[in-house]
């Protein structure tokens, strides 16, 4: 099963998240580990929120709200995807990440599983699996245009 | 909360291979070090439900096993003089800190656990469940689930590989350079069966087959890791990423298979292919000629590459079987090599392929010689011919889905245009 990893901390800690180089260091030496044992896929860190945007869609009006977004209190800082053979054995990878309390009170890693076509089973059905064909091919035709 | 008994059993999988591979340098084999590295788990089993689990828990079951060793070691007061000297060794070394479990910087123990447990003097069904098992951590039963054979005579089949080695004295090393070649063959084989075990398995609930494709790519993945110029392990990482890239789209919701030709592309798994061509260019870089698994995996970037059928480089391809058919022939790659001549050559050309191959009884007699050559005489025209020809496929067809298929195709191809 592939899962996705998720780096979180607070929106107001976020100026202490910037990597130093010991914590590129550790994490390099992290990440060593998880490629050498098979599981490491895909990784990227993300830019501090204050370089980032949101599109909030409410009550039928679209806005945009830019960063940073200090009262966030689960900040996505980077993620992996990883190849595991049980949601068990990516905790057990996530415990060994190496941390460090300068780098905000709390730092959260959140374990998510990445859907595949095989998971929806039988309520999947061809007909939905059809729909979503289709739409896929509309997604597509509407880029080919732009 | 996580299950104790599944966290138990992932710390396992994390953490066995490099632990048997430290105790067999230790003991100097691989068998009792695969025992004793169970005795160790099976105490785990016991006291972590009840103690916790320990912040560093490899180096704990490091411990354990070591102990054991010296244990059974002088229990059974052996007069061998390696026992003895094994136990004294174990016995006047400093305890291991805390996080000094990997003292195995260069992963030459786990590579040399990976070389026994392939090692040629084993059949091969036994290469295959002793690198599930002790490379890929593995339990028994899984094993036995996914080939589809009772635990009991998985077991077995164990325990004699494990006899074997032992009687056979094969040492616990990495193969010297004039011996690499051949003993990294076998290995990859293993990971490559491994992998189409669960690739192929065609039984839309079989998820425990399923699996065993990626814990085939996670041992390719390892070995990548520790024969970094080693080209052909690259090549079969990138075979294997490149196929899975596949996986959702090979067979309809009622579980027929698609042809490459027929599959939506857009469904195929970004991520894999992006792996996979790395791993190539990874090969490539090492600028070695190129072997079968190199020469197949180039194959299978090819079609990674083309956004549609028709964008498809089939001169490329059909360069790449000329290739893939000097280094490795065979009647497999013969018929994909008439396909490729079909698509930059005509149906002609691809005729006079097909009946040149066709001479080996082995592929005249296989269902897929058949139907590619059904095909060939249908665009020729020959329709009388080429519904014959599927007819005798379908005959050798080797389930009831495919010999349907073909019979469909056979009519089709003995209908008359209107």
């Amino acid at each position: 099963m592939k899962v996705m990893v998720m780096i979180q901390g607070a929106g107001a800690d976020e100026d202490k998240i910037a990597p130093t180089e010991e914590m590129l260091r550790e994490m390099g030496a992290y990440n060593e580990q998880l490629v050498k044992a098979g599981v490491m896929l895909d990784g990227e860190g993300l830019h501090p929120s204050a370089k980032g945007a949101r599109v909030v869609f409410a009550g039928g009006d679209t806005s945009v709200v830019d960063g940073p977004f200090t009262e966030s209190k689960e900040l996505i800082a980077g993620y992996w995807i990883w190849q595991v053979s049980s949601l068990e054995e990516a905790v057990e990878w996530a415990k060994k990440c190496p941390s460090d309390p300068q780098y905000g009170a709390t730092q959260v890693l959140e374990i998510r599983q990445i859907f595949s076509p095989e998971d929806f089973g039988a309520e999947y059905t061809p007909e939905l699996r059809e729909k979503d064909e289709r739409l896929a091919e509309e997604i597509q035709s509407q880029h080919g245009q732009a | 909360m996580p299950d104790v008994r599944r966290t138990i059993d992932a710390i396992w999988r994390m953490s066995s291979p490099q632990l048997i591979a430290t105790l067999a340098r230790t003991v100097r084999d691989v068998g009792l070090a695969e025992e004793l590295a169970q005795d160790a788990f099976v105490a785990a089993l016991e006291q972590w439900p009840r103690d916790g689990i320990p912040d560093n828990p490899a180096a704990w079951l490091t411990t354990t096993a070591k102990n054991k060793a010296v244990d059974l070691i002088r229990r059974e007061h052996t007069r061998d003089a390696k026992y003895t000297a094994v136990a004294a060794d174990l016995a006047t070394r400093p305890p291991d800190a805390p996080d000094a479990v990997v003292d195995d910087p260069i992963g030459d123990d786990l590579l040399s656990l990976v070389f026994v447990a392939c090692h040629p003097v084993l059949p091969r069904e036994a290469r295959v469940a002793l690198t599930l098992r002790m490379v890929g951590g593995l339990s028994t039963d899984e094993i036995a689930r996914a080939f589809l054979v009772p635990s009991a005579t998985l077991g077995q089949r164990i325990s004699r590989a494990k006899r074997t080695l032992t009687e056979a004295q094969v040492p616990f090393e990495v193969p010297q350079p004039d011996e690499l070649p051949a003993r990294l063959g076998a290995v990859l084989e293993v990971v490559y069966l491994v992998f189409n075990e669960g690739y192929t398995a065609t039984s839309g609930e079989d998820w425990v087959r399923r699996d065993l494709a990626e814990d085939a790519m996670r041992l390719g993945r390892v070995l990548a890791g520790l024969l970094p110029a080693e080209p052909e392990v690259h090549g079969l990482v990138s075979l294997m990423e490149l196929q899975a890239s596949r996986f959702a789209t090979r067979q309809g919701p009622d579980g027929a298979p698609i042809l490459l030709e027929d599959q939506d592309r857009r469904r195929w798994d970004r991520l894999l292919i992006t792996r996979g061509l790395a791993a190539l260019d990874r090969a490539a870089q090492l600028r070695r000629p190129l072997g079968p698994y190199c020469l197949q995996a180039a194959i299978a970037a090819q079609h990674a590459r083309a956004a549609t059928w028709e964008d498809t480089d089939w001169d490329a391809i059909r360069a790449l079987y000329d290739g893939l058919a000097q280094v490795a022939p065979s009647p497999v790659v013969a018929l994909n090599r008439a396909v490729a001549v079909l698509m930059t050559d005509g149906p002609q050309a691809a005729l006079d392929e097909l009946d040149a191959v066709g001479a080996d009884p082995r592929l005249a007699r296989h269902h897929l010689y058949g139907a590619v050559r059904g095909d060939v005489l249908l665009r020729l025209g020959r329709r009388d011919e080429a519904a014959s020809t599927l007819e005798q496929a379908a005959a050798h067809a080797p389930s009831t889905r495919e010999r349907r298929l073909l019979l469909e195709r056979a009519a089709a191809a003995g209908e008359r245009p209107a």
